[in-house]
């Protein structure tokens, strides 16, 4: 109950501070520079150059210290030992790139970076294309969808229960082993078997991001001009060709865009990898590496080297993305 | 638009089959589990959650009441019971007397045993076993039944995991971090966002540059400078530094969202207010703030999964004792503790999905469009 006593409290000081804040400062900067007497234009100028960073004071802040602040921070914090305490300049990166666990990490993010973003993107394609054309497309987009607002803790207590193991002979009550036992094959405990593990946890956030994938695409598909349709059907087009040579050209750029998000999402999985297999068997990945060294290794110096390495991976589609969004603007 | 010209029927079949398999492969992991929380924990281990709907079979051995229990009936002896006495498992639809035929006889049955006994049993379970003579030895005779047992369900696993598991307290917990860390992010970021979209001053594309740009800095850096930051500041592990957490991380979305949608407003109408004298501030309060509802309201959802459904910045930034612990939390905890109890598993997943699933059934329509104007196009 205080808990919640807290947090409504919260909610009134935040909300209302906020509107107290903004409207304050309108006043006051109204005060100032008030827009009458002999130098109403000079202070209407430059009450109106003001306003705008009144506006973007509290954004700016919030976003200064819990963004900007911790790149710069962490960067220090990689060239520093465990505690932060004495400078080590590249120790951190050196110890990394000859140690085996963060090596495996390394070589499972860029497999799951190949494998998530094509697989979700070509299932969100198909999903598109297959609910576009029938009447109960809106009800399997939504079945589709679906997955999105799981958590990734839940997707993994879901698919771990599909991947449940028990020794032959009993009744299996996983439906992977359930499948493989009926096309006479031996049940497995998959989540230990390497390599093929990690394609099993793949697969989790494929089924988290197709819905994703299909919802953007779907509506570029919407958004082609009828013309180019009607005019390829017109020629005798067959569906699968006006499919991949009319639509899919069309929004190329859109497919890039679902691509590099879902690469970024990808990027940062941490959540379905600890509740799986907590990076056993083979399956690490540098988003659960470094919670694993900033809680159970209590370094802060590898952590943040390792969350740097996560940083550099992003940055070229960060860049990307704001190159695209100046474009557009302009 | 694609049925310009008339399709071939057997596409459209094609097209309704592997939708439909498409579907059916998207929902048949979550409908497994949400079934599986309503079993019981014995049927959950012994069958597959696909056989629930059917009769479950099982064979158990059961020892008959030993030979100096007997009875004299009319001048036989008689022993009489039910096998269910200790197992209640259903119905019995055969018996036997042998471990290499268990299910030789169906019930009901008057059979003659090995040592010369008469037994039947019953699908109710009750047995009789009858002898002209006093029966000998000291143990009881063996028989050897298969009951089927009727489905059964049950909603024992909630009531189970809200008390004993802590679930309703972590169902509380995950409820004080996401409602401030959803309300407080909108109005910040709206003020941000109108000046982002109608005002004008240097540094205004710098900034929405620096926006996009931070929409996808890994959180991952930022935990340990903050962590490091809150304790210092006396805030330490606690609601208000996740609070401000969440509030932060959300913010570039927020911006983001709201800035695209405010530019896309007519600029007629804020043109008109201008000339008629309004200043900024009213013209956001009166006219942008309600005409953004439908970007605001994306934006409020987003977040609100987001934080409802997050594990790393409350594994961080909350403290993890019991107490503390959000649903996703606990969750995780369950996965390593109780792997093997999928009634508790199943259940506790299923009170920490169903929120964000109602949220997102109710509020569909606004999720799809702030999905659609929140990628970079």
């Amino acid at each position: 109950m205080e808990q919640f006593f807290g947090a409504a409290t919260t909610i009134v000081i935040g909300v209302g501070g906020c509107l107290l804040y903004f409207f304050l400062t309108n006043l006051l900067l109204g005060r100032i520079f008030p827009a009458s007497g002999p130098n109403i234009s000079r202070n209407i100028n430059r009450a109106n150059a003001i306003r705008p960073w009144l506006f973007l004071f509290p954004a700016l802040i919030l976003l200064a210290l819990y963004l900007v602040y911790p790149l710069f921070w962490s960067i220090y914090l990689s060239v520093m030992d465990a505690n932060g305490r004495e400078f080590v300049g590249l120790y951190n990166y050196q110890w990394m790139v000859s140690d085996p666990k963060f090596l495996e990490s390394m070589r499972n993010n860029i497999l799951w970076l190949i494998v998530v973003p094509a697989f979700s993107t070509f299932f969100g394609l198909l999903a598109a294309a297959l609910t576009d054309r029938i009447r109960w497309g809106n009800f399997a987009k939504a079945m589709i969808f679906m997955p999105m607002a799981i958590s990734f803790v839940g997707a993994s207590v879901i698919w771990k229960f599909v991947y449940d193991f028990r020794p032959e002979g009993q009744n299996q009550i996983g439906l992977l082993n359930a499948i493989v036992e009926a096309f006479g094959g031996a049940p497995e405990t998959w989540l230990t078997h390497e390599i093929v593990n990690s394609f099993l946890l793949m697969v989790v956030l494929i089924w988290i991001q197709t819905g994703f994938a299909m919802v953007i695409l779907s509506a570029a598909l919407r958004g082609i001009p009828e013309e180019t349709v009607e005019a390829a059907i017109l020629d005798g087009a067959s569906p699968l060709q006006l499919f991949f040579k009319i639509k899919v050209p069309q929004i190329w750029g859109t497919i890039l865009v679902v691509w590099t998000t879902i690469t970024i999402t990808v990027l940062k999985v941490f959540d379905i990898v600890l509740a799986m297999t907590n990076g056993q068997w083979g399956t690490q990945v540098l988003g659960n590496y470094m919670y694993d060294w900033l809680v159970r290794g209590q370094d802060s110096g590898r952590a943040s080297a390792i969350a740097i390495v996560i940083m550099l991976l992003v940055t070229p589609i960060m860049i990307w993305n704001i190159r695209n969004a100046r474009k557009e603007m302009r | 638009m694609d049925n310009i010209v008339g399709q071939k029927s057997s596409l459209t079949w094609l097209v309704n089959l592997a939708a439909a398999a498409l579907v059916l492969l998207w929902t048949i992991p979550t409908f497994g589990l949400l079934v599986s929380s309503f079993r019981d924990r014995d049927q959950i281990l012994t069958s597959g959650w696909w056989q629930s709907l059917f009769p479950q079979e099982a064979s158990v051995q059961y020892r008959a009441g030993a030979p100096d229990t007997a009875v004299q009936e009319g001048g036989v002896y008689v022993i009489s019971g039910n096998v269910f006495d200790e197992l209640a498992l259903g119905e019995v639809s055969a018996f036997g007397t042998n471990s290499r035929d268990p299910a030789a006889y169906p019930v009901g049955e008057t059979i003659t045993t090995d040592d010369g006994y008469e037994l039947t049993v019953n699908a109710d379970g009750s047995y009789r076993l009858t002898s002209a003579t006093p029966l000998e030895g000291t143990r009881g005779e063996r028989i050897f039944i298969t009951s089927t047992q009727a489905p059964s369900f049950t909603t024992e696993n909630f009531v189970k995991v809200l008390n004993a598991e802590g679930l309703g307290r972590g169902f509380l917990n995950t409820l004080t971090v996401s409602i401030p860390a959803t309300v407080i992010p909108i109005l910040i970021a709206a003020f941000a966002a109108y000046a982002l979209a109608w005002m004008e001053f240097p540094g205004r594309a710098l900034l929405i540059a620096a926006v996009v740009g931070l929409l996808v800095v890994p959180l991952q850096l930022a935990l340990i400078p903050l962590l490091q930051l809150h304790l210092k500041a006396g805030i330490g592990k606690s609601y208000m530094g996740i609070w401000l957490a969440h509030s932060a991380f959300g913010l570039p979305l927020a911006i983001y969202l709201l800035r695209n949608y405010m530019a896309g407003l007519p600029r007629d109408i804020i043109e008109s207010a201008r000339v008629d004298g309004a200043t900024d501030f009213q013209i956001f309060l009166r006219i942008i703030l309600p005409l953004s509802f439908p970007a605001l309201a994306s934006f409020a959802i987003f977040q609100f999964l987001w934080t409802w459904n997050d594990l790393l910045v409350a594994l961080v930034f909350l403290g993890s004792t019991q107490d503390q612990l959000v649903m996703t939390g606990q969750l995780k905890e369950l996965m390593g503790s109780r792997g093997g109890d999928w009634e508790i598993l199943a259940a506790s997943a299923f009170i920490s999905i169903a929120v964000p699933l109602a949220v997102f059934f109710a509020m569909q329509k606004y999720l799809v469009r702030g999905l659609l104007a929140g990628s970079v196009k």
